[in-house]
């Protein structure tokens, strides 16, 4: 196996120098290249052991020979056939786009490397071509006029390299006129790649960890306990409140999932620190879950049965202890999830009852069939009920900005509970341009279980538009603080910021609610969460 | 979820639609337009052979009032040298008709009912001739 | 290159009409038979394309979410780009079919790079949206216009369209509106596929040819109505006949007609095996036809099988020691 060298990081003027201009040879002969940093390392033998996947073995992306199964075209084509039975979706969308093209500049790989694979629609076509060799007359009597290309190893890798710079933002399909959704191609062509053994080391390991230990970090129980409650007394060093959180208990209202991003790690754990103070303040009945210690679902990165059997464990530990309803940290994809796709895996729900907050009364409709609520949909309501005292001018030393994360905006639409808590806790707030949030919002560049280390270019230039958008408003209104709701926000961001627009800092919404949040009891606050001081309430208070 | 009843539903409004036309005409024989019967005998050639009057008769009504209204030029004379008035009655004088001799259209007796002789062809092609919003009919030109 | 084959096969295809009617006097064939052939293959192939897609379920609710979801009472709820009510999605269909509203949003990303540093601007672009929109709506208006060569008496609502389209009354005939709109729309989309660097990258012969078939079409079209000119009374009887399943050659029809027929022919029979279908798959998008009420109904999926999950007890055999040290309850002692 090819040892390969640690990738140097080029600079933000050699990245953004981009050329759009498409290659000369047409993108069915243009050789996949494999450039150091713009690649994952290969899944390890051992993490797909641990699941039971296919063809587990050491191997590197860099190498030549990818030591692919016996009969893998077979595997590939059948796997094809059973996915264009199984997804009505996957069949209309490898018929009926017409390349229009509308999607190309939306996609922030496409924007950020100017490489015409990256746009969308071409995408797509890398396994439509193939679709339409082996599974339309069209395809199999014309050839490469219709479009249609043979399945050989090469395009195999090229597959592998592309899905794997596509995030599944699902950007490209706000803006397609008949809604075709990347993702979707994404999801599949990936499925696909995993029938062969041929997934990435940061997400088949995360997914191991998460399969044995209840989280991707691999935080094993005893440890997840002790990281909480350091995180306790950081809380009592600077409000001199003791948060008693409790683990696995029965008999709880509320089970509590984050990510386990939140706990390990900054600036992920003052978003943790934040939920824990606001549910101490609040009195909350809930319980941490060690075994379900995983809001995230990197299993959606691999295949639609590897994020089912992942996602299983919150229902059968929230049926385990019997609390009656669930809240959800501040996560991405986890909303994704969470929202489309695990009550119809893991459902129904009906041990659980519809989500009450204790606090206000609020019965949540939203969720009465999942009976699972943002924290921020939580949160909201806490606020407009005046449940909660809030002192915004902790927070003035920043100018806030949201960034809406991509899952919990196109495949959920939680786009005002945020800006409402946010608004609540900070008194500088600031949007980014109109194209560039919301439904429009750019991706990390980090999302779908690319937030490794190895690839920090392809990481770079990903995050560009997203970064670019901050700059804008760091430029104009001195923006220094990037709000969000998504632990891989939180991992990937500091770098991204630090690279395109040092000065911005990086944190989870409720690490601001809770800066603001006066709780009973407390002593005068000096210090925010990092422990940093707090201008104008300084120590000779 | 596959939602199949809604498909198949959907389609048989598409596929309605599209074969509205056989249903639309389904039992009505083809028969083309209801040619009225010529006042005068049937050997004389119109102004123009018939294949080019068919097909142009409008641009060169359109030629005949340019040149009898804007260049004051009211003889035309034809591609083979005959000279003929330019006027309306010059038309008229074979194009006529009369409700009598007309025969009940097999497929538009309701839209026939005028003794125009224009009407039949042109309401069997639905192109609207604008001739009569300024010029009084045929019927009235004969008084 | 991919254009030129795909402009050849067209001229090919306008050859073939042309021998087969002026040389080889095939009137029948070309008038009658291939129409006839054409309009099944249509009709049979839309159904087959649409039932095939149909047999496949929509295993999840993935819509596209392009508004603010339906949570909390006094938080405004888009209704119609994140639609819970079917009303929601009808209206958000129709917008969708009828309007292009998401090729409305449409944006254009330029990189500039200036003295501080590169920047990225999102411009509105709706070129391609109002391209388009021309393209298929004046597409429609010409097809229920050609309604009067079908029905017979023709229908009040085929004359006032008619009417309607032909109400600039520059020479004779009247000049349709969609006439010159649907050839500038056709000529814009051709002419973006091959000047955008990228768009011309992505496309294929299966792009242009269906764009240069609808050309010659509308060309042919043209030209019999305003330059070359046929007997439409006789067209009408011809169309007439096959719709009334007593089809005949009306004589004296000039061949400008039956390329027009036969082009139509090819583009109806190639219709069902292209992304032409799109017309058909637009209904069955699953990210635009789904309500956004994922957590308050819950959705089936019939494959739903199960899965070999990790289960607590297997975790806590694993972990008891360390978890009852660090005072976590377990299940069992």
């Amino acid at each position: 196996m090819a040892k390969v060298e640690k990738a140097k990081l080029p600079k933000p003027e050699e990245i953004s120098n981009i050329d759009y201009h498409p290659p000369a040879t047409d993108w069915m002969d243009t050789p996949t290249e494999f450039k150091p940093g713009t690649y994952c390392w290969g899944a390890k033998e051992k993490d797909l052991l641990t699941l039971g996947l296919p063809n587990p073995r050491q191997w590197s992306p860099a190498d030549e020979d990818w030591k692919l199964p016996e009969g893998w075209e077979t595997t590939i084509l059948d796997g094809i056939a059973e996915r264009l039975a199984k997804y009505r979706s996957f069949k209309i969308f490898m018929d009926i786009c017409v390349r229009c093209g509308a999607c190309a500049d939306k996609c922030h790989f496409y924007i950020a490397s100017g490489d015409p694979k990256n746009m969308p629609v071409l995408r797509a076509e890398l396994i439509r071509s193939v679709y339409k060799k082996y599974f339309t007359k069209s395809g199999k009597f014309l050839g490469r006029l219709a479009g249609a290309r043979e399945l050989d190893e090469k395009v195999l890798k090229e597959w592998w390299s592309y899905f794997f710079q596509c995030t599944e933002c699902r950007r490209c399909s706000v803006f397609c006129p008949y809604g075709i959704d990347q993702a979707e191609v994404t999801i599949i062509g990936r499925e696909l790649l995993n029938l062969v053994g041929l997934n990435i080391d940061w997400i088949a390991g995360p997914v191991a960890n998460c399969y044995m230990k209840g989280n991707h970090l691999g935080i094993e129980p005893h440890a997840f306990k002790g990281n909480i409650e350091s995180m306790c007394d950081d809380i009592e060093d600077m409000t001199g409140i003791r948060v008693n959180p409790t683990f696995n208990r029965k008999g709880a209202e509320i089970l509590f999932v984050t990510p386990s991003g939140d706990y390990l790690g900054e600036p992920g754990i003052y978003t943790c620190m934040g939920y824990l103070m606001l549910f101490h303040e609040l009195g909350l009945d809930y319980t941490w879950s060690t075994y379900a210690s995983e809001g995230g679902n990197f299993g959606f990165f691999t295949s639609n049965d590897m994020a089912k059997r992942l996602n299983s464990k919150i229902y059968a530990e929230a049926k385990r202890l019997g609390v009656k309803w669930i809240i959800g940290g501040e996560c991405g994809h986890m909303w994704r999830v969470m929202n489309q796709y695990m009550d119809t895996w893991n459902g129904p729900a009906d041990f659980l009852e519809v989500p009450v907050s204790p606090i206000t009364g609020t019965r949540f409709e939203n969720a009465k069939s999942t009976k699972m609520i943002h924290i921020t949909e939580f949160t909201a309501d806490l606020i407009k009920h005046n449940k909660i005292k809030l002192d915004p001018s902790r927070n003035d030393h920043l100018k806030v900005t949201y960034h809406d994360s991509c899952n919990p905006s196109r495949g959920m639409g939680l786009l005002e509970e945020p800006r409402y808590v946010l608004k609540a806790a900070c008194n500088n707030f600031y949007e980014m341009p109109e194209n560039t949030i919301r439904e429009k919002t750019f991706c990390c560049g980090s999302g779908s279980g690319l937030n490794a280390s190895e690839n920090m270019e392809q990481r770079m230039r990903g995050g560009f538009p997203r970064a670019n958008a901050v700059k804008y408003v760091q430029e104009k209104h001195g923006v220094n603080m990037l709000a969000n709701i998504c632990a891989v926000d939180r991992a990937a961001f500091p770098a991204l910021m630090d690279y395109w627009c040092p000065g911005v800092g990086v944190a989870g919404t409720h690490e601001l609610l809770a800066n603001a949040l006066v709780m009973k009891g407390e002593i005068p606050r000096v210090i925010d969460l990092r422990g940093e001081d707090l201008p104008g309430k300084g120590g000779n208070e | 979820m596959y939602k199949g009843g809604r498909i198949i539903a959907s389609l048989i409004i598409f596929v309605a639609f599209l074969t509205l036309p056989f249903f639309f005409n389904l039992g009505k024989a083809n028969a083309g337009p209801d040619l009225p019967t010529y006042a005068s005998s049937s050997d004389s050639q119109c102004v123009e052979p018939a294949a080019y009057m068919k097909a142009n008769h409008m641009q060169l009504l359109l030629k005949w009032r340019d040149s009898d209204v804007r260049d004051g030029n009211s003889v035309y004379i034809n591609s083979q040298g005959k000279s003929f008035d330019i006027s309306l009655e010059t038309c008229v004088q074979c194009h006529t008709t009369q409700a009598t001799k007309n025969t009940v259209g097999v497929n538009n007796p309701a839209l026939n009912t005028s003794d125009q002789f224009c009407v039949s062809c042109h309401n069997y092609a639905s192109v609207k001739p604008t001739c009569w919003n300024c010029h009084s009919g045929p019927e009235g030109a004969t008084k | 290159m991919k254009a030129l084959l795909s402009f050849l096969a067209v001229i090919v295809l306008i050859l073939i009409a042309t021998l087969g009617v002026d040389v080889a006097n095939l009137h029948f064939l070309f008038g009658i038979i291939i129409p006839y052939l054409a309009f099944v293959l249509f009709v049979g192939g839309f159904v087959y394309r649409v039932i095939k897609w149909g047999r496949s379920p929509v295993p999840y609710r993935i819509p596209t979410t392009c508004g603010q979801q339906k949570s909390l009472p006094w938080i405004k709820q888009a209704k119609i780009e994140n639609p819970t009510t079917v009303l929601g999605v009808i209206v958000r269909m129709a917008l969708e079919i009828f309007f292009f509203r998401s090729l409305f949003r449409n944006t254009k990303t330029e990189l500039r790079v200036g003295e501080d540093g590169p920047k990225l601007v999102h411009g509105s672009a709706k070129w391609l949206w109002f391209g388009s929109l021309v393209f298929h709506w004046s597409f429609l208006i010409i097809i229920v216009r050609h309604l009067r060569f079908f029905l017979e008496p023709v229908p009040y609502f085929v004359q006032l369209i008619d009417s309607i389209d032909g109400m600039l009354q520059i020479g004779l005939p009247p000049i349709y509106l969609t006439d010159a709109f649907f050839l500038c729309a056709v000529i814009y989309l051709f002419l973006r596929r091959l000047a955008l660097p990228q768009v011309r990258y992505i496309s294929l012969a299966a792009d242009y040819f269906p764009l240069f078939i609808i050309m010659g079409i509308a060309i042919s079209g043209i030209l019999m109505r305003y330059f070359f000119r046929v007997d439409i009374v006789a067209v009408k009887e011809l169309a007439l006949g096959l719709v009334q399943l007593h089809p005949a050659i009306p004589e004296g029809i000039g061949v400008l007609f039956y390329i027009h027929l036969f082009l139509i022919s090819t583009l109806f029979a190639y219709f069902p095996t292209s992304k032409l279908m799109h017309m058909g798959g637009i209904f069955l998008s699953p990210t635009r036809n789904m309500m956004s009420n994922n957590r308050m109904v819950r959705h089936i999926n019939p494959w739903n099988h199960a899965v070999e999950v990790h289960s607590y007890a297997e975790y806590e055999d694993e972990f008891r020691d360390k978890m009852k040290k660090a005072g976590i309850p377990v299940e069992k002692e």
